[in-house]
């Protein structure tokens, strides 16, 4: 019985893994055309034309990393403030209905965000924020080239801060979570010497819970990456890279589902294929850094014997 | 100082608090003044009108069975049951001159001025240096040299800079229990507090380690006002100069250690102490 347990418990654990490879495998030999003709130039190429049959991806790949840049620079300080506020501040009573509020922003599904962002959010971003930032920052310099251009409503910035309320629940329930596993005694004892609020959390909940909040951070910025509907509504779907975050462009996720039907061609479908397959290799690196990351923390925080 | 205290209150002299003995101890000065303190956990009185003096440099202990309120009563002393919303005082805990409990002073700088070190050992997660720094760095910008020096000095005080000496910049978490539990005694006497509160110190320790944080408390009476809650009687009667009996949220007697250890002058206390119960 327990040998019977015991290897099905190996063989889910083992197709986890067989999974993995037969999806990279796929995608490395759907993409082979497109690997084939452009090498690695396909990444830093810009340029886009179904109809020449010209293909870069330097666009969709610098949207990808720049709305999910947007998403988190927004989206982690607003989610630590929302864990700190439930696990430290916040009076009991309203401690449950805040808690489940989040969970349910985490349930909503993807294409409703979308419409939400296209015919609600847009809009209001476009005729009330949208102008004060680009006039507000557009003339810096340095950072000003980020707020120029006239104000679409749609664009990077509208997909950036859509996907911030998305990654928001899933980063912030997360970080409660692993707040609420800190020993009280732990934060006591700092309490006991005279820190405040804000010094315990950072000082001692902080770098107790590193790895948790690292993981779901991680969560986070996984959706954000592979986000596809959301996006797609907001961000515009235009192959034009542009300085500005005012400014329309596109992601992996949104190219792929935008283009994927009206594909003809081997190599434009090859090409897509591609994309897809950076995708993956980004999320893998992203991952990387983040186990990196948790070692060089630990690294500082004193070596264990 | 003691004659503000003695200015606010006009019970000075041994005195006795509804039929319970509650002696002030008589050849050191208060440090802390106790005044029907009553505590609550919401509706639940758990504190029942607690008088009584801690006295300066000297070591006290509170002995009783579980649940008997004397880990509340030292949680009054630094306002620990301000973090909870549902658990508050009543009745005043006078330092220098001050109520405690309606000070308008900042909390955290009552609790610089006092100490805590809990039952288990909770080193922060950071290096054994970092443990000790963190304490002082809230309160005191220390050049580099001046941190070594405190943060050697606190290490000594609670007998670890030898152990830990060639590891400062380890986790603190590397050291055995009853390291740590004296590395959270050295951050505790770090930022140089007057009262030090040690709530069971040596309920997770070996007896060894046990009889290293005992040697501790002998040493730190010399400049600190210590109050040690404990279970174990022998550990009271070993290390404190002062023991209080608690029972049921009561403070049953106070007395000099020996006085209340071989002639109680209450049959409960009396009971408690011959193993008769609890």
């Amino acid at each position: 019985m327990d040998f019977a347990f015991e290897s099905v418990t190996r063989v889910f654990a083992i197709v986890v893994f067989g999974i993995l490879i037969a999806i990279l495998v796929s995608l490395v030999i759907g993409s082979a055309l497109s690997l084939e003709k452009y090498g690695l130039r396909f990444i830093w190429e810009s340029d886009w034309d179904p109809v020449k049959e010209n293909f870069g991806a330097l666009v969709p790949i610098y949207g990808t990393l720049m709305t999910s840049m947007i998403a988190m620079v927004i989206g982690i300080p607003v989610s630590f403030g929302i864990a700190l506020f439930l696990t430290e501040l916040s009076p009991a009573w309203l401690r449950r209905p805040l808690g489940t509020a989040i969970e349910l922003l985490a349930a909503i599904p993807s294409i409703i965000y979308g419409m939400w962002g296209l015919f609600v959010f847009a809009p209001l971003f476009q005729s009330h924020v949208q102008p004060l930032l680009i006039d507000g920052l557009g003339s810096l310099p340095a950072v000003g080239g980020l707020f120029e251009g006239p104000p679409f409503g749609i664009g990077m910035m509208t997909a950036g801060l859509i996907l911030s309320i998305m990654v928001i629940p899933f980063i912030s329930a997360v970080m409660r979570d692993v707040f609420e596993l800190v020993p009280p005694m732990m934060k006591e004892s700092a309490y006991g010497l005279g820190a405040t609020t804000w010094e315990v959390v950072w000082k001692v909940v902080l770098p107790y819970t590193k790895v948790g909040v690292v993981g779901g951070i991680m969560l986070g910025l996984g959706r954000a990456l592979g986000e596809t509907m959301a996006v797609t509504f907001v961000i515009g779907n235009a192959h034009r890279l542009s300085a500005s975050l005012m400014a329309p462009g596109n992601s992996i996720a949104s190219a792929l589902a935008n283009e994927f039907t009206e594909a003809v061609g081997d190599l434009y479908y090859s090409a897509l294929i591609e994309l897809g397959l950076i995708l993956f290799v980004i999320t893998t690196i992203v991952l990387a850094i983040s186990k990196f990351l948790l070692m060089r923390l630990s690294l500082r925080e004193g070596t264990r014997t | 100082m003691e004659a503000q205290a003695a200015a606010r209150t006009p019970i000075m002299k041994p005195f006795v608090t509804e039929a319970r003995s509650a002696v002030v101890p008589a050849d050191s000065a208060t440090k802390l003044q106790v005044r029907n303190l009553n505590f609550y956990y919401g509706s639940f009185l758990a504190l029942k009108s607690i008088s009584l003096d801690i006295p300066e440099k000297r070591v006290t202990a509170f002995i009783g069975p579980s649940g008997c309120g004397k880990s509340t009563l030292l949680r009054t002393f630094n306002r620990m049951y301000s973090l909870y919303p549902e658990q508050r005082a009543e009745g005043e805990v006078i330092m220098d001159g001050e109520n405690l409990l309606t000070s308008k002073q900042d909390v955290s700088l009552i609790r610089a001025k006092i100490g805590m070190v809990f039952q288990k050992p909770t080193p922060f997660p950071m290096s054994i240096y970092d443990n000790i720094a963190f304490g002082v760095r809230l309160f005191e910008r220390l050049g580099k040299r001046d941190m070594d020096e405190r943060v050697e000095w606190a290490l000594t005080r609670a007998a670890l800079w030898n152990e830990a000496k060639d590891k400062l910049q380890q986790s603190g978490n590397s050291l055995s229990g009853g390291q740590q539990q004296r590395l959270c005694i050295a951050r505790g006497i770090a930022i140089k507090p007057e009262v030090l509160l040690l709530d069971e110190p040596c309920s997770a320790l070996d007896p060894i380690s046990t009889g290293k944080v005992e040697e501790l408390i002998h040493e730190l009476k010399r400049d600190y006002t210590v109050v040690i809650v404990t279970h174990n009687m022998q550990q009271a009667a070993r290390v404190s100069d002062y023991t209080a009996y608690m029972y049921l949220g009561e403070l049953i007697e106070f007395d000099v250690t020996d006085t209340l250890f071989i002639k109680p002058s209450r049959k409960e206390t009396e009971d408690y102490i011959t193993g008769r119960f609890g």
